[in-house]
């Protein structure tokens, strides 16, 4: 088992572990921020190059730092590995530039953005972006497209992250859209407009790190601060039926798959994303279709996180209720 | 005369053809090849210092060993024709005379590497060249050097050729392999590198033209009278293209080590610029190396003459010096503007970038439409600043090279003739007159 | 999928389709797709309709996105309609040094159209493109797969108006008999 440090913390991982990975489970600031990794997806990772990281010592065998930053979501972690992230100012000043260039063709219209609140790259502007854009030309436009009648594709938004053509590929039996063009010119289209015609393609939203895939059936429903998250599940016969009900009084305004605290979707089973199908998702928008289990917690640094549910009181008991169930997930 | 290993018989009426070709030595080297042992072939290419001549200069021999050799998995020698460096025709020269030489290289490499079929990468642009390697690859397969039970040693080799459509990119060797398997020329993300994880998952050697064709003469000759051409760990010769402002533009074949001087000024080589204008900036190894001005191009920092080498020419570091590169060889005489050539290269890889990864995809439009905006006389001091800080942001920060060969001109451009970019922002009217013809030399005072 | 019964390619075209799947290993014929694409353009009219792609998607037994994916991806692919004669003028670093510039503007004048456009009777469509490695015998345009180099003014008038009047014919790139 090979040993790594990453801005001074060491830690033990098994075999062909990245660094990035090494890094969550570490926890805390040392991990990168990822926008097209996602740990759930083969063959994810390494476009967008916001999770760069500095390698100072590249191994016991080898103590030759590397020459460049290494994207941490692909680089391999070998014994005696010296990573530097937060504690890099270098590298730092490098991911800043990163976050620039994503930022500079993105419309920034998140007033009207249905994944304000629930963005990666909202954060990410938030913790490595300047203040003012210094981008002065006019950026690059697409029309919107709906992929059949659930899901709406805002390209003008997408960072090309690739994550929905994995899903398509891995989690849908056929891919009917993908990558055309190239360049800075380059986009997700079905290129002749054609619905997305399969039960689980609604997990392009939910792996959306942007919001250039959102749910049509939530669109301009509410800021999804103001909605109370809930889990919940249901006897589905097409997917593991456990979902996130986002909820304003007794209406289900949306339902996602469950997320773990870096915006993935949780494992439903050992080693089973789960991925819920769309009729959970678009279907199923009815408390009496779903038994809740009780309000989410939502372990992400993002808007819903802090503090900002519709009223103080129903916050008190979600968050006795939260403890409750930390609590007992910890005895 | 430099010795020529490549190119003496190019001149040659029919070298492009099977028998003119056979009259002078050729395949006598593959015949040579097979009755060698294949690791002593490799351990003969390594000895000769050879380095990838497509422009990251790595060394050949070396990567040949990384190949990795599973039991029962095909591997394959690739060979990369995609040549697309502004300023580097070499391969493409190469490829319409010497046909054979390539055919050849890649038997004799195949059969050292143990690739029972291996394909020649041609970029979509050149198919005229398809046509005459095409044609000298049904000469080699019915004179039976391809195909089943070569020259009877028993030995199946089959050669194929594969077109590209219209990619730079493509020449870097993980997108050619995506390329070469129907897809999107996308660089992969390494490792796994092509020695292990090639074309369809198969161990996988890509190898320049020029490279595969330096095959030939070293196993003819042996690696170590390869190595005693050429200067310090520069071995051998190398095809030049020049182009630009000389008299005499085309590829030339050197000796690595020849002054830079010389062979600007020699009538062996260029024979001077053009017009006998002054020299005013040379970009040494293809687009992507780093623009030196007169002075540093034709001696280094420390005074000393600059030579045809890798060494020498990257004497200095990126402050002073530049690479050999591909050895596209740009010159710009005295009234060539600097920043409107470095539009022409920004532009390209803003036109090139595959869109990938985020630092490539979105700074190299963002370079082209500064300089643009420079040029069009609205630039700023500022913008020029902005212009070097999204170039560092970019180099090494990306997937594959293009990102690195997009901000190098960029920061040389700047670090050589910032005076020039700053006359654009302070005389944007006179600038804007004539974009073609400009004076760095004659800047008027009373303007600035 | 449907395929419209106009778009076949030539029983030579798919004699030739089968022969370029065999330089490949079993299972891997979506390497063709570029040769195929190139095929498809000569065959029907100088670019890539999406029903052309479609049939390409089925002749290799790949889905039609993948095709639009790197159809989309190469220039030399043209997904819209193009003139009889293409005209590729090379515009990067070395080619500019040499007066690139004013071979595109003199065309754009000769043939009163923009970089990118048609003529309006079909004959011409001008483009500018990057490098193509011929820089020592800059300025230079490539028409079909015909490279015309070290240009000057006088000789592009000379090689337009061959080709429009037609005692040269444009051979596009890849035509079939020669893959």
């Amino acid at each position: 088992m090979p040993k790594v440090t990453i801005d001074g913390h060491t830690i033990e991982v098994p075999d062909g572990t990245t660094i990035l990975q090494a890094a969550r489970m570490i926890g805390g600031d040392v991990t990168p921020p990822a926008m097209c990794y996602y740990s759930k997806l083969k063959t994810s990772g390494g476009y967008c190059r916001t999770c760069i990281v500095k390698v100072t010592k590249g191994s016991e065998k080898d103590p030759r730092p590397m020459p460049k930053p290494v994207a941490s979501c692909r680089t391999t972690v070998m014994d005696g590995m010296e990573v530097q992230n937060k504690t890099a100012p270098d590298l730092i000043d490098a991911r800043n530039g990163v976050v620039e260039f994503l930022l500079i063709n993105h419309p920034l219209d998140c007033p009207i953005c249905d994944q304000a609140g629930e963005c990666h790259l909202q954060d990410l502007s938030y913790e490595n972006g300047l203040s003012k854009s210094r981008y002065e030309f006019k950026r690059r436009e697409f029309e919107k497209i709906d992929i059949g009648d659930k899901i709406k594709l805002h390209m003008t938004r997408c960072i090309l992250c690739y994550r929905c053509v994995k899903v398509a590929e891995q989690v849908c039996d056929t891919r009917v859209h993908g990558v055309m063009n190239r360049g800075d010119v380059a986009e997700i289209s079905t290129y002749i407009e054609k619905a997305i015609d399969n039960d689980f393609s609604g997990n392009m939203i939910d792996v959306c790190p942007v919001g250039a895939l959102t749910d049509r059936t939530f669109r301009f429903k509410s800021r999804v601060w103001f909605t109370k998250p809930m889990d919940a599940h249901r006897d589905c016969s097409k997917c593991c039926g456990k979902a996130v009900l986002y909820m304003s009084g007794n209406e289900v305004l949306r339902v996602s798959a469950r997320k773990d605290m870096w915006g993935e979707v949780e494992d439903a089973a050992e080693g089973k994303p789960g991925w819920i199908c769309n009729e959970c998702r678009f279907e199923k928008k009815e408390v009496k279709d779903w038994t809740i289990e009780g309000p989410r917690a939502i372990d992400r640094h993002s808007v819903i996180a802090q503090n900002k549910y519709l009223d103080k009181k129903n916050l008190k008991i979600d968050v006795s209720n939260q403890k409750q169930i930390q609590e007992k997930a910890h005895n | 005369m430099g010795r020529k290993l490549l190119t003496q018989h190019i001149n040659v009426p029919g070298i492009r053809n099977l028998e003119t070709y056979r009259q002078h030595g050729g395949y006598d080297t593959l015949r040579k090849a097979f009755g060698m042992k294949q690791e002593d072939i490799v351990e003969e290419v390594k000895k000769s210092g050879l380095r990838g001549r497509g422009g990251a200069g790595f060394p050949t021999g070396l990567k040949w060993s990384f190949l990795a050799k599973p039991e029962g998995v095909a591997r394959y020698l690739v060979c990369n024709a995609d040549e697309s460096e502004p300023g580097t025709f070499k391969d493409r020269y190469m490829m319409e005379h010497l046909p054979h030489l390539l055919i050849e290289g890649m038997a004799i490499g195949s059969f050292a590497l143990g690739c029972r079929t291996s394909y020649i990468y041609i970029r979509g642009e050149l198919m005229y060249v398809y046509h005459i390697l095409q044609k000298a690859i049904d000469e080699a397969y019915a004179a039976g050097f391809l195909g089943k039970n070569v020259m009877g040693t028993g030995w199946d080799f089959d050669l194929f050729l594969q077109c590209g459509g219209g990619a730079y990119i493509c020449g870097e060797e993980t997108a050619l392999i995506e390329s070469l398997e129907g897809k999107r020329g996308n660089p992969r993300i390494k490792p796994p590198f092509p020695a292990i994880k090639g074309v369809w998952d198969c161990p996988t050697v890509v190898n320049n033209v020029e490279s595969i064709m330096a095959v030939v003469p070293i196993v003819r000759d042996g690696g170590d009278a390869y190595a005693q051409i050429g200067i310090g760990k520069s071995t051998g010769t190398k095809l030049i293209s020049a182009c630009g402002h000389l008299k005499k533009p085309g590829v030339y074949e050197i000796e690595l080590g020849v002054p830079v001087e010389e062979f600007i000024y020699s009538d062996e080589y260029c024979g001077g610029i053009r017009n006998d204008k002054k020299l005013k900036a040379v970009v040494a190894g293809g687009s992507s190396v780093p623009v030196l001005p007169a002075e540093l191009i034709l001696k280094t920092a420390n005074g000393e003459p600059r030579l045809m080498s890798y060494e020498s020419l990257a004497d200095g570091g990126f402050a002073t010096g530049t690479m050999l590169g591909s050895g596209g060889f740009i010159v710009m005489d005295e009234d060539t503007s600097i920043v409107k050539n470095l539009w022409t290269f920004t532009r390209f890889y803003h036109h090139e970038s595959c869109g990938q990864c985020s630092p490539c995809r979105e700074g190299t439009g963002w370079m082209e439409k500064l300089l643009h905006k420079i040029l069009d006389g609205h630039g700023t001091l500022a913008d020029v600043d902005l212009l070097w800080e999204i170039q560092s942001k970019i180099e090494g920060k990306t997937i594959c090279p293009l990102g690195d060969a997009a901000a190098w001109p960029v920061a040389s451009a700047i670090r050589h003739f910032r005076s020039e970019f700053e006359e654009y922002v302070r005389n944007p009217s006179a600038i804007r007159k004539d974009h073609h013809y400009y004076r760095v030399n004659n800047l008027n005072p009373e303007l600035v | 999928m449907s395929v419209n019964k106009e778009i076949k390619f030539s029983d030579e075209a798919l004699a030739l389709i089968e022969r370029m799947k065999q330089r490949y290993p079993a299972g891997k014929q979506k390497s063709a797709l570029l040769p195929v694409l190139h095929l498809a353009q000569a065959e029907f009219g100088g670019w890539l309709s999406s029903p052309v792609m479609d049939y390409v998607a089925s002749i290799l037994s790949i889905q039609p996105v993948e095709v639009y994916e790197v159809a989309s991806f190469y220039t030399m692919f043209n997904l819209k309609p193009v003139g009889k004669c293409v005209v590729e003028v090379c515009r990067t670093g070395p080619c500019w040094l040499m007066g690139a510039e004013d071979v595109v503007k003199y065309i754009e004048k000769k043939l009163n159209i923009r970089e990118g456009e048609t003529t309006a009777d079909g004959m011409f469509t001008l483009k500018t493109v990057e490098c193509l490695a011929s820089c020592g015998t800059a300025p230079m345009m490539q028409i079909g797969e015909k490279y015309h180099e070290h240009l000057t003014l006088s000789k592009v008038d000379e090689i337009l108006d061959n080709y429009r009047s037609n005692t040269v014919d444009p051979i596009s790139h890849w035509s079939k008999d020669k893959i």
